[in-house]
């Protein structure tokens, strides 16, 4: 029986609208006694609840704005929920904005340690992964260049490779298949493709319906920060087409 | 079943030692990157406050007429309060320069501020063998025990720049104020501490209320690397000015203590604030 890789229940998360950011509006604030809230807030997401099954592949939909990405960082611990509570199985990573970690002035090899490890891979893990890394972003004899040179589809390719080599129980995917050229995008898609055969649990977020359809099972629909529907992809996927028509 | 994003803070460092590593080279290389003399700029920068201060100080003030070895007294408290003042300053700084990253991927994020006092470390042990050079040539015979509290100072100094740099660090994200106010703060610490002066000035002039002036760690912490620098340069028969009273029975504890209650509170206020740095940023 496949257990519970991510259980959320009751998530809220609420964003202020304006910043109140010198201390002396603060300051002032809080001699008169605090009256009134010193910000503006709302919420981005509203009692989510869900289960997602260890090896299920889930694909998170729903318009701009609807609070696809804020689950996904409440998910991977960027941020943290204001209500309910969020508990996973296993290492979790993402290939949410993928080189977030790559320093522009470090060459290819440096970057492939420092982002390794920002990934949560061990020393012994990237030296064993390094050449599969290299081989699979069509790198080469790149790889000791700083990559401020590299042009910007050696860049995602390195960052996308270092990413999949993380070998994670979670896998979070976000709007990451708009990776590089065709060829390396139905390289990336395949290599998703076999982490989901190999049992990992995949959350992806995507604009692309088709896509998300030919690689998830299951789909959780996010309106205005509302879960309104959760169930078999191509149902949630017409669902959503459904309400962007009447919208 | 764990929640993601529960850090176990400055433990939660220990088990990422290797990225630890990683962020403290990448912080050098960067630091000195197309740089020609590269990290020989850390031994310039302090070599030039230094003959400024000596020359300023040492001949016009001339002080060195009533302080023996004026210019290693000096320097050994000029290179402790350098790296309490880089790593203090940039551990405060770390989490808003690194925002790209704490917005989009989990860390510990204690890791920032550490990384940044690290780094300072580095920076800080070519002075002291400058400092030490220094010293062998006007005749320093140290002994075990004065090797041990220069060590120690530097440990109490560290776990003060720690604590607040996660405090104000952690502030600067609500606050960006924390940055002008601990630059104020640091322009004062050369003067807080008998760095350019010797403690009896102080002293005197405060009296009773001398132990506000020693209840702070950076005085305590000086006071030891002159003791492991400064004193082992002296003659014998003419002993100078003496070390500050119980500053081994009383002082150097209560410093320790000082500092280490600093780092919990800096460590306590920091988890607190962290959990929404990622949407503060």
């Amino acid at each position: 029986m496949p257990t519970d890789a991510i259980v959320a229940t009751g998530l809220q998360k609420r964003f202020v609208l304006r910043h109140t950011r010198s201390l002396k509006e603060a300051f002032v604030w809080f001699v008169r006694g605090r009256h009134g809230d010193l910000v503006q807030k709302f919420n981005a997401l509203d009692d989510i609840s869900f289960t997602v099954r260890s090896g299920e592949t889930v694909a998170l939909l729903g318009l701009n704005g609807s609070g696809k990405s804020t689950l996904l960082k409440l998910i991977s611990g960027v941020l943290q929920p204001d209500a309910g509570v969020i508990r996973t199985r296993g290492h979790l990573a993402g290939l949410i904005e993928v080189g977030a970690g790559f320093h522009h002035d470090l060459s290819g090899r440096e970057n492939v340690y420092l982002n390794g490890a920002i990934l949560g891979m061990s020393q012994r893990d990237i030296e064993e992964r390094f050449a599969s890394i290299v081989e699979f972003a069509e790198i080469g004899e790149f790889i000791d260049t700083e990559v401020k040179f590299y042009s910007s589809g050696m860049y995602l390719r390195l960052a996308f490779s270092i990413a999949v080599h993380t070998d994670p129980d979670i896998f979070l995917v976000d709007e990451i298949l708009a990776v590089g050229d065709e060829p390396f995008q139905r390289k990336c898609l395949a290599k998703i493709r076999e982490l989901a055969a190999a049992g990992k649990t995949l959350i992806v977020v995507s604009h692309d319906l088709d896509l998300v359809s030919s690689v998830c099972e299951r789909g959780i629909l996010l309106e205005n920060g509302r879960l309104v529907k959760d169930g078999e992809v191509s149902s949630v996927v017409s669902e959503l087409r459904q309400r962007a028509r009447d919208h | 079943m764990q929640t993601p994003g529960a850090g176990g803070g400055l433990t939660a460092v220990l088990r990422n030692r290797f990225l630890l590593r990683l962020l403290v080279r990448k912080e050098i290389r960067v630091r000195y990157r197309g740089s020609v003399l590269g990290l020989l700029w850390s031994y310039l920068k302090p070599l030039l406050q230094f003959s400024v201060y000596y020359v300023a100080l040492g001949i016009f003030l001339n002080l060195q007429g009533t302080t023996e070895n004026y210019a290693v007294y000096l320097f050994s408290g000029i290179v402790l309060i350098n790296f309490f003042t880089e790593a203090f300053g940039n551990a405060t700084r770390s989490i808003v320069e690194n925002r790209d990253l704490i917005k989009k991927i989990y860390l510990p994020r204690e890791l920032f501020p550490m990384s940044a006092v690290w780094v300072s470390a580095v920076h800080f042990f070519p002075q002291v063998l400058v400092l030490g050079g220094a010293c062998l040539i006007v005749g320093w015979r140290p002994d075990v025990l004065q090797l041990f509290l220069v060590l120690v100072g530097f440990l109490i100094v560290a776990c003060l720049a720690t604590g607040l740099g996660l405090l104000f660090g952690a502030v600067n994200v609500y606050f960006r104020d924390a940055e002008n106010l601990v630059d104020m703060i640091l322009m004062v610490v050369t003067w807080a501490s008998p760095v350019l002066y010797s403690w009896n000035l102080v002293s005197d002039a405060l009296g009773p209320w001398f132990f506000l002036y020693q209840l702070n760690p950076m005085t305590v912490a000086v006071e030891l690397f002159h003791y492991g620098f400064w004193v082992p340069t002296l003659d014998a028969a003419s002993a100078g000015p003496a070390l500050m009273p119980d500053i081994l029975a009383v002082w150097v504890p209560t410093a320790a203590v000082v500092s280490v209650l600093i780092l919990l509170l800096g460590q306590f206020v920091f988890r607190r604030l962290s959990a929404n740095f990622a949407q503060e940023l």
